[in-house]
């Protein structure tokens, strides 16, 4: 069986512990990976300030040099997997075997990480504002005469990864271009991505010690957050307020996103179809920025039968057919209790329209495996329990409400897309502290730019602004 | 794996077995003797119906006792296991670890005492000098091994220095969720052993695991004069072992793990070899101990060799008696070998169907 070592700075270990990732169909043992022990992890941080200062030899175009390049590597090139070599081919199948994702929808992750490795200039413009990427190398510099100074707030970024989707790895992948070394703990069935990157990376010459690849335990995961000086965690709501009230910590917990429709836009909602099945049902519902929940000022119950009429045509298909749309579940028993949770919930007037357009309930067998076909819940309120949920597959709650509770009823959103000309209420959204990301106008709530902030702004998060005053001839 | 098939292994498996035949025996007569026995198992017997010393004529008739629980242990009057015979001596009470509920009571006089006297037997003096001083980094209060230790030191002729350590407080605050605060005690408890390593000429040592961790982020020990280090209290993987013999140690200190508990005693490791895999292979201290590894369903039921199973322990000593304990662990069977002609237990780690989750902490 193919076996995934720990890399301890780039080096490979084979730990006597390992653990195996199973095939979603087969469920068969696919991967082996060795696991750290949390020892093991906590004697390596002792060295991250060694990684720190290697990449701190690199200028800022250098790294983002070397980022183009392992963006096409990445995307296109056979690269060493363990003992072995992985072709781009092999690493979808992969991906697919362990988490149950199409390939079509592999692939389309795999564009959008090489497509932030690509544009690492853009994004480094957009994450640091600064009209100079030089200044990061510095350390100092002056907009329209005004000194700015800044320092790395930690040796290092370590990261807990999610086994969902492996679109959140261009999340972190941008840490090395800020000159931070990257301690990972990939998800236990998505071994195959941080690795495939940190390979890609190395490739295009970035020095291995500064990539820590620890396939571990809970515990060895919270070994990492608590060693490193920055974090990013990736996780369920346990999780996420397990380490809440770290600043260290970057937490990305469910995104709740939203789509709001009011005014004019609640009036015409069937010319946003196409934009609601999209930001529902794309990647299969597995991303934190995919739309949980629809709030209109209309007709909530129509714009909930025809948004079902169009997810009820969403059927299982094979992994390999390009109009994949919908992901088995690797645990066929997660799939089921998911299904039992939202069933527990429906009632008080709540009901799943998609599967009454079905006749059939959303847990569905096919070729062996376990999915969760598409739900759309129509609650009779904004208070319901199910109005503002996310289950991690294509299922949407839609929400009629008075246009006077918008926006204060969203609560935390990661992404808000705004259907609605009203311009008082874009002010208010504008204002919203608890909106991550907020598109006015018809935008999916899974587009992402570039040259934005996404979930949090990384260079905030690694770097800190200081006071700086200094005599001329000291700076150059 | 080495089995029991050569033939001289096998007459000592044979011989092992009648000797813990003979010594069930006389524990029995002990035990359910009026004269002798302690209040709980002649009451016990009382109430059974049955006479042990009529009935019980060989380990494997224990199972007539059926599986011992554990809630027994819980709470007093402690008096209940004393046994007559001995009831003119000076009593310890020692208690488990505490990490749920109320912990479990053994009496003891001087089964510490023997126990690791016997363990002394398996270090060796290159690491383990006679004469040397030791550092007890673990549990203090209410724990067997916190005497148990020091005595080890005083029976090789040396002294123990230890440190305060309050497991139980530890427990609480991870419970908690009080992580930062359960770091700081664990430094606070290091610092203790740092300052008794720099102060005084020590060349041995107990810890856990986890402490054995934290004490070498902080010094190298073979430069602090270390030797041979002896750890135990909690779960060690085959990852620690190999972690520990290769990065926290090095090649000049000897590693000495080792399975116990306040009811079993010790369990020593068997000398590691390569076709071990780092595996941690432990041997009970029979006849004054046994454990066997069990059906998981089915605890009358020994597994295979190799074969995974819950560890079910034994215990036969003058001052206690306890049949077929089931363990809150599971591991494989490991067969005899000429060191112990008697079954091991391969890789012991926290019994995985356990709904309840145990916290371990800093012990």
């Amino acid at each position: 069986m193919l076996h995934l070592p720990i890399l301890r700075y780039g080096k490979p270990y084979r730990s006597v512990d390992t653990a195996t990732a199973v095939h979603y169909r087969t469920r068969q043992p696919f991967v082996e990976a060795s696991q750290a022990n949390a020892g093991l992890i906590r004697r390596d941080l002792a060295r991250q300030h060694e990684a720190a200062a290697i990449l701190q030899g690199f200028t800022t175009r250098e790294l983002i040099a070397m980022a183009g390049k392992a963006s096409g590597y990445f995307l296109n090139d056979t690269l060493p997997l363990g003992d072995s070599a992985q072709s781009p081919q092999e690493f979808v199948e992969a991906v697919s075997a362990t988490t149950g994702l199409p390939w079509v929808m592999v692939r389309r992750n795999m564009a959008k990480i090489a497509g932030v490795l690509a544009s690492m200039e853009t994004v480094l413009m957009g994450l640091t504002r600064l009209p100079n990427l030089d200044m990061l190398d510095s350390g100092v510099g002056d907009i329209d005469g005004r000194a700015l100074s800044f320092f790395p707030r930690g040796d290092s970024m370590g990261v807990i990864l999610p086994s969902n989707s492996p679109g959140v790895h261009s999340l972190w992948a941008p840490a090395i271009a800020l000159k931070t070394p990257l301690i990972l703990k990939p998800g236990s069935s998505e071994l195959w991505t941080p690795y495939r990157i940190i390979q890609a990376y190395v490739k295009a010459g970035v020095p291995a010690e500064v990539f820590g690849y620890y396939p571990t335990s809970h515990a060895g995961g919270g070994e990492i957050l608590r060693g490193t000086g920055r974090g990013m965690l990736f996780g369920d709501v346990a999780a996420a307020k397990a380490w809440s009230g770290d600043p260290r910590i970057e937490i990305h917990g469910p995104g709740y996103s939203k789509i709001i429709l009011a005014d004019d836009g609640a009036a015409g909602w069937e010319k946003y179809l196409d934009l609601m099945v999209d930001s529902v049902s794309n990647n299969s519902g597995r991303s934190c920025v995919n739309c949980s929940s629809i709030w209109t000022t209309g007709d909530g119950r129509a714009l909930a039968e025809a948004l079902a009429e169009r997810l009820a045509r969403i059927k299982p298909t094979a992994e390999d057919d390009p109009n994949a749309a919908v992901a088995p579940l690797a645990n066929p028993d997660v799939a089921k209790r998911i299904s039992a949770m939202v069933d527990s919930e429906l009632d008080g007037g709540a009901e799943d329209l998609c599967a009454k357009v079905r006749g059939s309930g959303r847990v569905a067998e096919w070729d062996g495996c376990t999915y969760l076909l598409p739900s759309v819940i129509h609650v009779p309120s904004k208070e319901h329990s199910l109005a503002n949920r996310e289950f991690g597959y294509p299922h949407v709650s839609v929400v009629q409400v008075e246009p006077h509770d918008l926006p204060e009823c969203l609560g935390p959103t990661l992404v808000c897309t705004a259907l609605t000309n009203d311009k008082r209420l874009h002010q208010r959204l504008l204002a919203n502290p608890h909106i991550g990301r907020l598109n006015l106008g018809p935008i999916s709530t899974m587009k992402i730019s570039w040259d934005q902030p996404h979930e949090g702004n990384l260079f905030d998060h690694l770097y800190s602004r200081r006071a700086f005053q200094a005599v001329p001839e000291l700076v150059g | 794996m080495s089995t029991a098939t050569q033939p001289d292994l096998f007459a000592k498996v044979q011989a092992s077995k009648e000797r813990l035949d003979a010594h069930v025996r006389e524990m029995v007569e002990w035990h359910f003797n009026p004269e002798t026995g302690c209040p709980f198992w002649l009451n016990w017997a009382q109430e059974a119906g049955w006479d042990p010393r009529k009935e019980v004529t060989s380990y494997a008739d224990l199972d007539k006792f059926g599986n011992f629980q554990d809630d027994e242990l819980r709470g007093g009057p402690v008096r209940r296991w004393v046994p007559k015979g001995l009831a003119h001596r000076p009593v310890y009470v020692f208690e488990t670890g505490g990490s749920t509920g109320v912990p479990k009571s053994r009496v003891q006089m001087d089964d510490f005492r023997i126990d690791y006297e016997n363990f002394s037997e398996t270090l060796p003096d290159e690491h383990f000098p006679k004469g040397a001083d030791w550092l007890m980094l673990g549990p203090s209060g209410p724990r067997r091994l916190r005497l148990a230790v020091e005595h080890l030191a005083q029976h090789r002729g040396g002294i123990a220095f230890s440190v305060d350590l309050d497991p139980r407080w530890v427990i609480k605050l991870i419970k908690r969720g009080q992580i930062q605060e359960a770091e700081l005690y664990k430094q606070h408890c290091i610092d203790q052993a740092l300052t008794i390593l720099r102060a005084h000429e020590v060349k041995c040592m107990f810890t856990t695991p986890k402490l054995l961790e934290a004490l070498c982020e902080k010094i190298n020990l073979e430069k602090a004069g270390i030797k041979g280090v002896f750890c135990g209290g909690t779960e060690m993987t085959p990852q620690f072992h190999r972690f520990a013999v290769e990065e926290l140690l090095g090649p000049n200190i000897y590693f000495a793990p080792t399975y116990g508990n306040t009811l079993m005693g010790l369990a020593t490791h068997k000398a590691p070899e390569p076709e071990d895999n780092w595996a941690i292979i432990y041997y009970p201290p029979v006849p004054r101990a046994v454990l066997e590894v069990v059906d998981f369903d089915d605890a009358t039921k020994i597994v295979g060799y190799g074969e995974t199973g819950r560890v079910r322990l034994t215990t036969l000593t003058k001052e206690t008696f306890i049949p077929r304990f089931l363990e809150r662990d599971e591991c494989e069977r490991e067969a005899p070998c000429d060191q112990y002609p008697w079954d091991g237990v391969r890789n012991v780690r926290p019994f995985s169907r356990f709904q309840k989750s145990v916290v371990e902490g800093v012990y």
